[in-house]
């Protein structure tokens, strides 16, 4: 039927138009290429053929727009290509994008009979008002959320400090001062951040049983900035670099020491990046699991990740494991979108190079 | 005719002025804080890695043997309870090594008279002390002292407050200098399971790595202009990439459940399938779908540093081409393919590397079972599910020296693209 339709619609409306009026006619006929279940009401059957009508040919328009009856130019034909995997591109994208997302949600807000009996069900029952949220309430009540995600929050957050505290006099002298093997140094950064996590969390956590650090914060917090530190050096040493000479010179002609030109000139210039780097800190700190899951046993310290790794069973059922996930999500979401350029750039500086 | 100049003036100042060397003391100076803690945390645990791969020790060796003791007094010394007698309870805490030269010194308190002594024991003032010799593996003994205690004795100190010293030398397997093996290796690399395990990861992170970055590119070129809502696309197609792992595994394992996954539920609908799909749980199928998850959750990271190469691409090349009249494929794989490549090859070595080191996604997705165990997976099977921490590290090693030999190759691409 589409072949048809590629067909008769490489022209002007018309031929479009009643290709289109065809495809509706036979769907109303049963041959339509979208099977809908014979117990459907009319009225949403009519609303399923006219929704298949409607978007081909909105689909086939966007598509066709500009090409002529007759043999296609190779520009006319790659052009009508590009225009249809874009189209392919957005729907593609986004799909597979918010469906896991929305199946998150979604979950996360229903109860276990609906969840089992119709798993394509994925509407939600508006009608039941705050009870809508009763996963919510439950984990918060029974499992002890609140306190991993204040756990979890205040781990982030010293370990977003701690990081800058590290990296900001690190880079700046990688990024300013000369010495010698300076070269050797903005490289072997990276090449730390390489090392895998699970090759050190071994003797990690040989060396935490040991000490005793094991199943405490302290230890998590003593740890997790050692793993961003290479990271937010290597981002911050190359904004220190893009950053002009000329002002620093200017404080040192004017009598200031060099930690004084750090602290006054260079770090009020660089704060973009300095929010860019805390994000992306914060957001490794957060989303951490590997560590917290090996070396943190007592619920009364879990952070988030670990509460959600430990809710993971078959006695909790599965609205309350996906709330977690949906409260693990929610605080990054949010952050990510309200500070989205910073992030983008984060991000970007953080994986290859500034 | 130029003025011949002196010898000593025609070469810069050789050596380190004094403003020099103070700029380099402040560049150590400052780096030192970092250099301490990656030191610590990154080197050390790699060469503890290294060490404890040839170790033969199991997660129970971990605590190296140790005598313990407990001390109490059985019977009322108020009462002047004639049996009453002091009890030390000894032990070696390992089941299969002996401790050697164990002595166990406590101080005596006031009032309180032995009546009889131990004879491994000697009371000199108000210290005791005991030579208790040898203990094998899973020793036990009692020390029983019977003792009367004057009212003095009621005034002090009770004598179970003041803790027991008890020493003894123990074999560390983890710390001695002796007892080097290559059993791990030996045991890693023995029949086919490690060739199966290292097959798993090269498909794993080949094909993870190509699929993240040609999805990445596909996105990159759908939001290389500007419209209405671009922004907030690009936004959301980050999304799989910022969100915990952990929150997004789980919600695959749910879309793709067997039993109430919608995935499967569609799929039976249409008539696909007539059984349901255990997708994380059947042999070749469980592989593909972890390697779809990384493309998913990877594809972002691609898409947003080819978006910004793409964005700085000069256009008059293309009006150039157009004036030329070049077809759009013709573009693409002549003007924007070659201007990308640099940054492709980057992505794609780095994103390899980092997927042969990924864990966690393949961890909470399927545990590494079903035909999904990867190199990092590996290690923690080895040392936490079959306690055997040397063998964990031997894979680690494995591990870590695959990855200089990427990092070796990165570093030289990475410098012929310097001028990215």
């Amino acid at each position: 039927m589409g072949l048809a339709c590629l067909r008769g619609g490489s022209g002007p409306a018309l031929p479009l138009g009643l290709g289109l009026a065809a495809l509706l006619a036979s769907g109303l006929a049963g041959l339509s290429p979208i099977a809908i279940a014979p117990e459907a009401a009319p009225l949403a059957r009519w609303i399923g053929h006219l929704a298949t009508v409607l978007f081909t040919g909105l689909g086939l328009w966007k598509i066709l727009d500009k090409v002529v009856p007759g043999a296609l130019t190779r520009h006319v034909f790659e052009a009508a290509v590009i225009r249809f995997l874009t189209g392919f591109g957005y729907i593609f994208f986004t799909a597979i994008v918010v469906i896991p997302f929305y199946v998150m949600v979604m979950t996360s807000l229903k109860n276990q009979a609906a969840l089992v009996q119709n798993p394509l069900d994925f509407s939600l029952d508006l009608g039941q008002g705050l009870g809508l949220f009763r996963s919510y309430v439950e984990l918060m009540r029974d499992y002890n959320f609140g306190s991993y995600l204040w756990t979890s929050f205040y781990v982030s957050v010293l370990t977003v400090l701690i990081t800058l505290a590290f990296a900001i006099p690190g880079a700046y002298a990688v990024a300013r001062l000369r010495f010698r093997g300076q070269k050797v140094f903005s490289r072997s950064i990276l090449l730390i951040y390489m090392v895998p996590m699970i090759v050190l969390a071994l003797p990690i956590y040989i060396a935490f049983s040991m000490t005793g650090l094991r199943n405490t914060i302290f230890g998590i917090v003593l740890i997790y900035p050692v793993t961003t530190i290479p990271v937010a050096l290597y981002m911050l040493q190359g904004y220190f670099r893009g950053l002009p000479s000329e002002v620093e010179e200017a404080g040192l002609m004017d009598g200031l020491s060099r930690l004084r030109v750090i602290w006054s000139i260079t770090l009020p210039l660089s704060l973009p990046a300095l929010a860019s780097v805390s994000l992306y800190v914060f957001m490794i700190a957060w989303n951490e699991f590997l560590l917290a899951f090996m070396l943190l046993d007592d619920p009364g310290k879990f952070t988030l990740t670990r509460g959600i790794a430990s809710l993971n069973s078959s006695e909790v059922p599965r609205q309350h494991l996906m709330a977690g996930a949906v409260i693990a999500t929610l605080p990054i979401m949010v952050l990510f979108l309200g500070l989205e350029r910073f992030m983008t750039k984060g991000l970007t500086a953080g994986s290859v190079k500034g | 005719m130029t003025e011949p100049v002196p010898p000593d003036m025609a070469r810069p100042p050789r050596g380190m002025g004094p403003l020099a060397r103070r700029e380099a003391r402040l560049a150590w100076g400052l780096l030192m804080p970092t250099l301490i803690a990656v030191a610590l945390v990154v080197i050390l645990p790699l060469l503890a890695v290294f060490w404890i791969a040839f170790k033969p020790i199991g997660l129970a060796e971990l605590r190296p043997p140790a005598p313990v003791v407990r001390e109490d007094i059985r019977g009322d010394l108020e009462a002047g309870d004639p049996d009453a007698y002091l009890r030390y309870r000894l032990r070696n805490s390992s089941q299969d090594q002996a401790i050697t030269g164990v002595t166990l010194t406590d101080s005596w308190p006031e009032g309180l008279t032995a009546s009889e002594m131990d004879p491994r024991c000697t009371l000199e003032g108000s210290t005791l002390r005991c030579d208790l010799g040898d203990w094998e593996g899973g020793f036990r003994d009692q020390i029983r002292i019977p003792v009367a205690a004057d009212p003095s004795y009621f005034e002090g100190p009770d004598v179970e407050e003041t803790e027991p010293v008890i020493t003894g030398k123990a074999n560390n397997v983890l710390t001695s200098f002796s007892s080097f093996t290559l059993e791990n290796f030996a045991r890693i690399f023995d029949g086919s399971e490690f060739w199966s395990v290292l097959g798993v990861t090269l498909f794993y992170t080949v094909f993870g790595t190509a699929g993240a970055l040609i999805l990445g590119l596909f996105a990159a070129m759908l939001l290389d202009k500007s419209f209405t809502g671009q922004g907030l696309l690009r936004g959301l197609y980050l999304f799989p990439y910022v969100a915990p792992v952990i929150a997004v595994a789980f919600a695959w394992i749910l879309l793709f459940d067997p039993y109430s996954g919608s995935a499967n539920a569609l799929l039976m609908q249409m008539g696909v399938t007539s059984q349901a799909i255990n997708f994380f749980g059947e042999r070749p199928l469980a592989l593909i779908m972890v390697t779809l998850f990384e493309i998913w959750r990877y594809f972002p990271l691609s898409f947003l540093f080819i978006l910004a190469r793409m964005q700085s691409i000069d256009t008059d090349m293309y009006e150039a081409a157009d004036m030329d009249g070049a077809s759009p494929f013709q573009k693409f794989r002549y003007l924007s393919l070659p201007q990308l490549l640099g940054i492709l090859s980057v992505l794609f070595l780095l994103r390899f590397i980092w997927t042969f080191n990924k864990f966690d996604d393949i961890f909470l997705l399927t545990g590494g079972n079903a035909g999904t165990r990867v190199l990092t997976v590996n290690v923690y099977e080895q040392a936490f599910a079959l306690s055997n921490i040397g063998a964990g590290a031997a894979v680690a090693v494995v591990i870590f020296l695959s990855l200089i030999l990427f990092s070796l190759v990165f570093f030289r691409v990475m410098s012929r693209e310097e001028g990215l």
